[in-house]
């Protein structure tokens, strides 16, 4: 802010503060990291564009069965989100405040999707769920509901490790806040990036998934990618490429939307896991 | 330190006639109302952090509950507020039990310990939240809500989020956003503990003023003892989940009813005492004086003396040594060490402290005023 002064004042050198910072040079091993990894990311999506070549993505659109796998896709993620976020949240809510006792539990329980292959989780999954859902496309977002969920409650919970809950719910409470009132207009609105950050988790699973898609027989867009390539491998990659770059653009936009809401209100930034500490100014 | 008692009260009508205009109808509902603790009793597994505790307080009095940290004083404001239930007793406000009445619906603005604003919602929109809730238009609650942080010194600041303010900022905002909704018991759980002494010195301060110009009825939870003498009307000193005695700061520091009170209200000295048969009168220092409350048999027995109520003076043939001085001002307390290992602080004008440094042999007399008598060493 000082510099703010300087500008308009002619004659005095500039203060040495305000002259600009000399970042030290950057190692070169760190260039090497980042070379190969560089390396690693890269070259393959590189050979895939060579292989797909250009007038691929020309034709990718019109291809059959693109656009309603896609929009299938779209929807998926939608479902499995708002379902996500009803269970989730009120869950994660009553546990921090009620039943602090069990998160270690809860967390254990919510890591098991990760562990347990899907398969055995479709098979389980058919045993309980009801006959109407069976063949439908419906049950789908109930399963990715089970696949989200470590990621969703570990997004959740930091989020709730960050701000004081039990003082918050208790100050809207002593103010006249019903318990619907506190969730929706205190924890909601303060929990906005962690489930944005849940959000991004929850979108680039739907879309990207395919042993369950597959075993059960829709035809989402990554089912629908593997059953093109047998037709036209070439057009298969190109839209391989183009399903990246909108999961890439989705997940930059939330994140930079995420992190302009949060820093407004002083919360943290938004990262895929964890949500960082609001910081507070001393006395 | 003790000096503002119950110079409140008086004072109270002048001062809210000179408040903020429109804030008339706010000390409105504040008035007139009373509240009682009933035989309190809540344990959590085998602690029982209120056991049977009783306390009145008067309509517009401010009352401070002051123990150290687990004698159950933050577990009966919270029984008070709402967020904790006691296993048998009352709560009583206006004479009605609320008891069984959600915290929502209660009518008290609390202060937290920790930083409660909602860091979703600038300053203003924090203070109006309980007027919205309340389901007034939205004109009328941002028109009140500017008031109440005109208040508290910080309508500059209405528009600013909870992480742009500093603690103490934060702490009047919140504030503001208790007494916005027209509590009918201000609850202060803290509410100065997380401020540096600067700070929580002018907060305090203000806090006091504006509760008197309301006159709001407050329960304020606090294990600074400084804090409680200088702001309340009365002390309430807890311990074990029981009130030890609840009197007027003055009357606390000067006359405490037990020697849990005289030890941890200000600083108290033990000298060697030897009780009379009938228990009426203690030989301390040589002397004989009167014993306040005498239910002690007779035999060896512990003398209560406040630093100022020693006197010492310099003697050659003196039983006691000075083994250091601080220098406090006006005056300086002075650490003598008598025979038989018992160490003492006396209070001595600064000037007649000058002759007594360390290695000074000393005499330390008592004034044949009422002493209080404890067991030895308990």
């Amino acid at each position: 802010m000082a510099a703010v002064v300087t500008e308009r004042t002619p004659a005095p050198a500039p203060a040495p503060a305000a002259a600009p910072r000399r970042r030290r040079p950057v190692p070169a091993w760190r260039w090497l990291i980042m070379l190969i990894a560089a390396v690693y990311f890269l070259l393959p999506l590189l050979a895939a564009l060579r292989f797909a070549g250009i007038k691929a993505f020309g034709t990718v659109f019109t291809a059959a069965g693109f656009g309603s796998s896609l929009w299938l896709s779209v929807r998926l993620a939608a479902v499995t989100w708002l379902v996500t976020m009803v269970l989730m949240i009120p869950t994660t809510v009553y546990i921090h405040l009620r039943l602090p006792g069990l998160r270690r539990l809860l967390e254990g329980i919510t890591i098991l999707p990760i562990v347990i292959p899907p398969v055995v989780l479709i098979i389980g999954v058919l045993q309980v769920m009801p006959l109407g859902l069976r063949a439908t496309v419906w049950m789908l977002p109930l399963e990715y509901v089970i696949l989200a969920m470590p990621f969703a409650y570990r997004a959740i919970d930091a989020g709730l490790r960050a701000i004081d809950i039990k003082t918050l719910t208790e100050a809207a409470g002593s103010l006249g806040a019903g318990w619907l009132t506190t969730l929706w207009r205190v924890i909601l609105p303060n929990l906005r990036t962690a489930v944005l950050s849940a959000t991004i988790l929850i979108v680039a699973l739907v879309l990207g998934e395919f042993t369950m898609a597959s075993l059960d027989l829709q035809q989402t867009f990554p089912v629908w990618i593997v059953l093109f390539d047998q037709f036209d491998a070439q057009m298969s990659v190109a839209a391989s490429i183009f399903a990246l770059l909108v999961t890439w653009l989705l997940l930059m936009l939330i994140t930079v939307v995420a992190t302009r809401q949060s820093r407004r209100t002083g919360g943290g930034e938004v990262t895929l896991f964890t949500v960082a500490p609001r910081e507070t100014i001393g006395n | 330190m003790p000096t503002n008692e119950i110079a409140g009260n008086e004072t109270t009508a002048a001062k809210g006639t000179t408040g903020v205009a429109g804030l008339g109808d706010a000390a409105g509902t504040g008035h007139g109302t009373s509240v009682s603790l009933r035989a309190l009793t809540r344990v959590f597994g085998v602690t029982r952090a209120l056991d049977e505790m009783s306390l009145d307080i008067a309509p517009g009095e401010l009352v401070a509950l002051l123990g150290p940290s687990g004698c159950g004083k933050t577990t009966a404001l919270r029984i008070v507020a709402g967020f904790e239930f006691a296993d048998s007793g009352q709560v009583l406000i206006d004479g009605s039990d609320v008891s069984g009445v959600p915290a929502a619906k209660r009518d008290m603005g609390m202060v937290f310990q920790s930083y409660s604003l909602f860091p979703n919602m600038n300053a203003l929109d924090n203070v109006a939240f309980g007027l919205r809730m309340r389901k007034i238009g939205a004109a009328a609650r941002r028109k009140r809500a500017a008031e109440l942080l005109e208040m508290v010194a910080l309508a500059a600041q209405a528009g600013q989020y909870p992480h742009q303010l500093s603690g103490g900022q934060q702490q009047r905002v919140a504030l503001a956003r208790a007494l916005a909704i027209e509590p009918r018991v201000l609850l202060l759980d803290e509410p100065l503990s997380a401020l540096d002494a600067k700070v929580r010195l002018q907060l305090r301060e203000q806090i006091r003023t504006l509760q008197q110009r309301l006159g709001t009825t407050t329960l304020f939870v606090t294990h600074d003892q400084e804090e409680a003498l200088s702001m309340a009307d009365r002390v309430g000193v807890m311990r074990s989940g029981k009130l030890e005695q609840v009197a007027a700061p003055a009357e606390l520091y000067s006359r405490p009813a037990t020697a849990f009170v005289a030890e941890f209200v200000g600083t108290m000295n033990r000298l060697p005492a030897e009780l009379s048969a009938d228990g009426k009168t203690a030989t301390v220092l040589g002397i004989t004086v009167p014993v306040h409350d005498g239910a002690l048999a007779a035999g060896p027995a512990d003398a209560l003396v406040r630093p100022e109520n020693l006197t010492v003076t310099p003697a050659e043939d003196g039983d006691g040594i000075v083994t250091g001085r601080t220098f406090l001002g006006a005056v300086t307390r002075v650490a003598v060490r008598l025979s038989g290992d018992t160490e003492l602080a006396v209070d001595v004008p600064s000037t007649a402290a000058l002759p007594m440094g360390p290695g000074t042999a000393v005499r330390v007399s008592l004034p044949p005023a009422p002493v209080l008598v404890a067991p030895r060493g308990a």
